[in-house]
């Protein structure tokens, strides 16, 4: 059973890494073959990086997660605050709609932002670009912050925030100095999460981009309809190192804080 | 959203870290290929006026060109010119560069408003539909002294009676791209992407216009036809042929015929030319039977914001040294003069990219723009080839599953009260 | 902290980035160019039930595929070391950190007539068998974009079960597939209802899978949609009316999915 068991793990594993393996292999082709392997080059990583059109756009990408997730995660905060204080109908009310982003299908959340813009372009000087990606951006992103922070002022004792001000702090001490720690987990996590959903999202961005800034995976799309050179293979490859790299060095902090806990543990003891 | 999923999402976090990396190396390899360039540097630049062209110099604007895929030289192959950076270079003046695969996305992006384009590079008939909506300005020629260079074959053209609206970027035909080392037939006209020998071998035109072409053609009826019936034959023709398409594409074409996915394919004779210099045992043909002559020319949309600018592009694009890097690059025949005589004879007598004007006058046809019932007449005919599927066994199954969905929840549901009821006992 | 105001920016970015938008969806779907009433676009719908059908059923068997394989993978996981599965999931879940373009990217460079499968075949004197441009290869994109989303849910309801509860069913005389029949499923119900919800919505609703792995030929509903607003068929009151039909259909199933989830993640999915 263990050995059938473990098998069964690495064909799945197979089925999900042999394909970025294929492309990660290709992108160090001499030609634009992907069958057969006929040299070793760094050309393709080369061009990449003089690519004008994929590097302005990773930036714009980079800065709308950037603006996008820190909005979102300062809104989706104080609505959470706000939210956690109403009474049971209009929280429901205001949860089931949060939702609506998160339960839809991307190409409608697209599309109806679509149609709100194209409204807005008609009657106001607004232009389909950086403003409207942001916005989009930013409209995907809340839902899932003030989800996670949420559930944290289920856990946080609901006589804290009296306790700190009897204590003499004002309000906003006992804001910043009591409930903000408290709830700061599900902060970070809110905010990781819509900064990941950003840079990451594609349809969304799709519908929304407009004349003068694309998203990286707008780029690739375009790319992957055109003529293909392994330009993108090379991509590929950099974008899933950067992956592992994250995730290694997220492991191994974790590992580090886990057994010094585990020390301070042992020496306490 | 469960936690796990969330805390997993979570660990990405140093992926900022990475990416922003990368794009802080990226400026330091770009200055490095430059310097590699300069030595490699095959076709230099020069302009008549570079007074012109120094006006919005220190303005700091941009301007946004909304163009067909593969349809500029972008300085990828060693020694070409990357044209919209010369264009920056010389008028300080940003490029804001993105791609559209057909006209009809061209059209869709546009009438829906919004999106701000400067310059676009529609075909023949979407000018004239564009024209006759109002989604394209008149141009002011005084900007633009390289329309001299534009010969006189390309002007007063159907789609733009008073040369107001539109500059010629480049033209061509529509011809059928084909492997040699396997096709052997000879006399290959439009009937072969219908021949069951070759099934699933063959591509097809991804949008409508190009597609109802071909199958007209076939039918022997005009290019330009309005008649109802007459376009539901030919959605007849092509519904008969989606059998033995692979796939129905547009730039893909360059991957697919380049690889050998495909053997037959129709399109547009520029790419063709790119595409057999790149895999020789590529052949192209110009069916006798008659096919489309398209001119693609630059336009500026109406709410163009730089309209001075995107004159000075529209320009710049006419210089002979741009319109002829733009030409041996993309392969498309270019209507600048100047830029013509700079060709090889080799490319000149190709015999593919610039026939003599008798034979393109009796063989060809210039697309007109269709009256708004026809267009939408063939768009439906369209939609429903592309929906239509001759396995109708699954037409059961899916109201099958659902009814088994709402049988099994209503099961659930009764388990759940009957299992409460017994708690409660 | 009892300050309700604080909610109240998201409050109106809600009403005018969420509500409003899909309110426009239904305008657009209920008027004609002109801006009258009209019923015809709606109805025009009816005529594309084809597409509608061939979405559904892929989508369906894309999640079924995913179910299957992803079941027993996640009660492999949860009987192992609690490191190994931590870094089981991690190897599960960094394929899906890498653009969904470019792995959907990655499997139509596999699948071709010159592909790597079919020159592997070649090489035993088989095929080259047509696998790009089916159906089939639609699912496989499908099924290898999407797996995550099913493991995730069924790991994270499967570790919770407790260990004991089937310890007990064993010693009380289940066999192995009694236990994971009657103890294992029932338990993990709420897990396998998230799982299909999270893989059947983007599922149904995809384009770009359809695009590069099925030829453009056939069409899915999320082609359906984007021909309409961006593509080669300009028509956005059909589209609206499209994506409406297309929320009606989600909205239904994610009713009856909800009817097996627990009552406490109603809210969260």
């Amino acid at each position: 059973m263990k050995k059938i068991s473990k098998v069964y793990l690495g064909l799945v594993l197979m089925f999900l890494y042999v394909p970025i393996f294929v492309l990660i292999v290709f992108s160090f082709n001499t030609t634009k073959s992907r069958t057969v392997m006929s040299g070793f080059t760094f050309e393709w990583y080369a061009k990449l990086f003089r690519n004008e059109i994929i590097m302005s756009s990773l930036a714009n990408t980079i800065l709308i997660a950037v603006i996008a997730s820190v909005t979102a995660t300062i809104l989706g905060t104080a609505a959470a605050i706000g939210i956690n204080n109403m009474k049971k109908l209009p929280k429901a009310i205001v949860l089931n709609i949060t939702n609506f982003p998160i339960i839809n299908p991307e190409i409608v959340t697209g599309v109806s932002l679509m149609l709100l813009f194209v409204f807005f372009a008609a009657r106001m000087n607004l232009e389909f670009g950086f403003v409207t990606l942001l916005i989009a951006h930013i409209t995907f992103s809340v839902p899932y912050v003030i989800l996670n922070v949420m559930p944290k002022f289920r856990q946080m004792d609901p006589f804290l925030y009296e306790a700190a001000q009897d204590l003499g702090c004002n309000s906003r001490q006992a804001f910043f100095k009591v409930v903000l720690p408290e709830i700061m987990p599900g902060v970070v996590s809110g905010f990781l999460m819509s900064f990941t959903f950003s840079l990451d999202d594609f349809i969304i961005s799709y519908f929304t981009c407009g004349s003068d800034s694309q998203t990286l995976p707008v780029t690739i799309y375009s790319m992957t309809r055109r003529k293909v050179s392994p330009e993108i293979n090379a991509l590929s490859t950099l974008i899933f190192l950067v992956v592992v790299i994250a995730l290694v060095l997220k492991n191994f902090v974790e590992r580090r804080s886990e057994s010094r806990s585990l020390k301070t543990k042992e020496e306490s003891l | 959203m469960n936690n796990s999923l969330k805390r997993i999402i979570a660990l990405l976090f140093p992926l900022v870290i990475g990416t922003s990396l990368l794009a802080g190396c990226s400026s330091d390899s770009v200055t490095d290929a430059d310097e590699e360039s300069e030595e490699t540097e095959v076709q230099t630049l020069t302009v008549a006026d570079e007074e012109y062209y120094s006006k919005f110099r220190d303005s700091g604007i941009s301007i946004n060109v909304y163009n067909w895929g593969e349809y500029i030289s972008d300085g990828s192959d060693e020694g070409t010119l990357n044209v919209n950076a010369e264009f920056t270079k010389l008028t300080g003046i940003k490029v804001n560069y993105t791609n559209y695969a057909t006209n009809e996305e061209l059209y869709a992006k546009l009438k829906g408003g919004g999106a701000s384009y400067d310059i676009i590079i529609p075909s023949d008939y979407m000018i004239s539909r564009m024209i006759k909506e109002d989604m394209i300005q008149p141009l002011d020629f005084g900007n633009i002294p390289n329309y001299k260079y534009i010969g006189e074959s390309y002007k007063n053209q159907a789609y733009d009676p008073d040369n107001a609206y539109s500059v010629p970027y480049t033209w061509g035909t529509v011809g059928i791209i084909y492997d040699t080392t396997l096709i052997e037939e000879e006399n290959i006209d439009w009937d072969i992407l219908w021949n069951e020998d070759y099934a699933d071998r063959i591509l097809m035109f991804d949008n409508p216009r190009d597609a109802f072409a071909i199958a007209e053609i076939r039918l022997g009826y005009s290019l330009n036809s309005e008649d109802f019936d007459e376009l539901e034959n030919a959605a007849e023709l092509l519904k008969e042929q989606k059998k033995v398409v692979q796939a129905y594409v547009m730039d893909e074409i360059f991957d697919k015929m380049g690889a050998g996915e495909a053997l037959i394919a129709p399109y547009y004779a520029g790419d063709a030319i790119t595409l057999m210099d790149e895999y020789e045992d590529l052949g192209f043909v110009i069916p006798e039977s008659g096919t489309n002559l398209f001119i693609d020319a630059m336009c500026i949309p109406s709410g163009a914001k730089q309209k001075e600018a995107a004159e000075m592009y529209i320009n710049f694009m006419c210089e002979p040294d741009i319109a002829y890097a733009t030409t041996s690059y993309i392969g498309y025949s270019t209507p600048n003069t100047a830029a013509y005589e700079m060709l090889d004879d080799e490319i000149k007598n190709d015999g593919i990219s610039y026939l003599d004007e008798e034979y393109l006058a009796q063989n060809t046809t210039v697309f007109r723009n269709l009256s708004d019932e026809a267009n939408q007449k063939m768009q439906d005919l369209w939609t429903e080839l592309k929906s239509t599927h001759d396995e109708t066994k699954n037409k059961w199954l899916v109201p099958l599953f659902m009814l088994a969905c709402v049988i099994l929840s209503i099961t659930i549901l009764i388990m759940r009260y009957i299992k409460k009821k017994k708690d409660i006992f | 902290m009892k300050n309700k105001l604080i909610s109240a920016p998201y409050l109106v970015w809600m009403v005018v980035f969420i509500l409003v938008p899909l309110l426009m969806v239904a305008y657009f779907a209920f008027t004609d160019k002109d801006g009258n009433f009209t019923l015809n676009y709606v109805a025009d719908v009816a005529q594309y039930s084809q597409i509608f059908v061939r979405s559904i059923w892929l989508a369906a068997i894309a999640t079924v595929i995913c179910l299957v394989i992803s079941y027993p993978l996640a009660y492999i996981l949860t009987g192992m070391s609690k490191n190994t599965q931590s870094t089981m999931l991690m190897l599960v879940m960094l394929p899906m950190w890498m653009n969904f373009l470019l792995r959907t990217y990655a499997w139509m460079t596999m699948l071709g007539n010159n592909g790597i499968i079919n020159s592997i075949f070649g090489f035993f004197g088989l095929g080259p068998y047509k696998m790009l441009n089916t159906e089939g290869a639609v699912v496989l994109g499908m099924v290898y974009n999407y797996l995550p989303y099913m493991i995730l849910p069924l790991y994270s309801v499967m570790v919770k079960i407790d260990k004991s509860v089937i310890e007990a069913a064993s010693d009380l005389g289940c066999n192995t597939w009694n236990t994971l029949f009657r103890v294992v499923l029932p338990l993990s119900l709420p897990g396998v209802m998230s799982g299909i919800t999270m893989v059947f919505v983007p599922a149904i609703s995809t384009f770009i899978i359809s695009r590069m792995l099925g030829g453009g030929g056939n069409l899915l509903i999320g082609d359906l949609i984007e021909m309409q607003f961006l593509g080669n068929a300009y028509n956005v009151n059909l589209g609206a009316a499209i994506s409406l039909v297309l929320m009606v259909i989600i909205l239904l199933i994610m009713t009856i999915m909800n009817q097996f989830g627990s009552d406490d993640e109603t809210v969260l999915m």
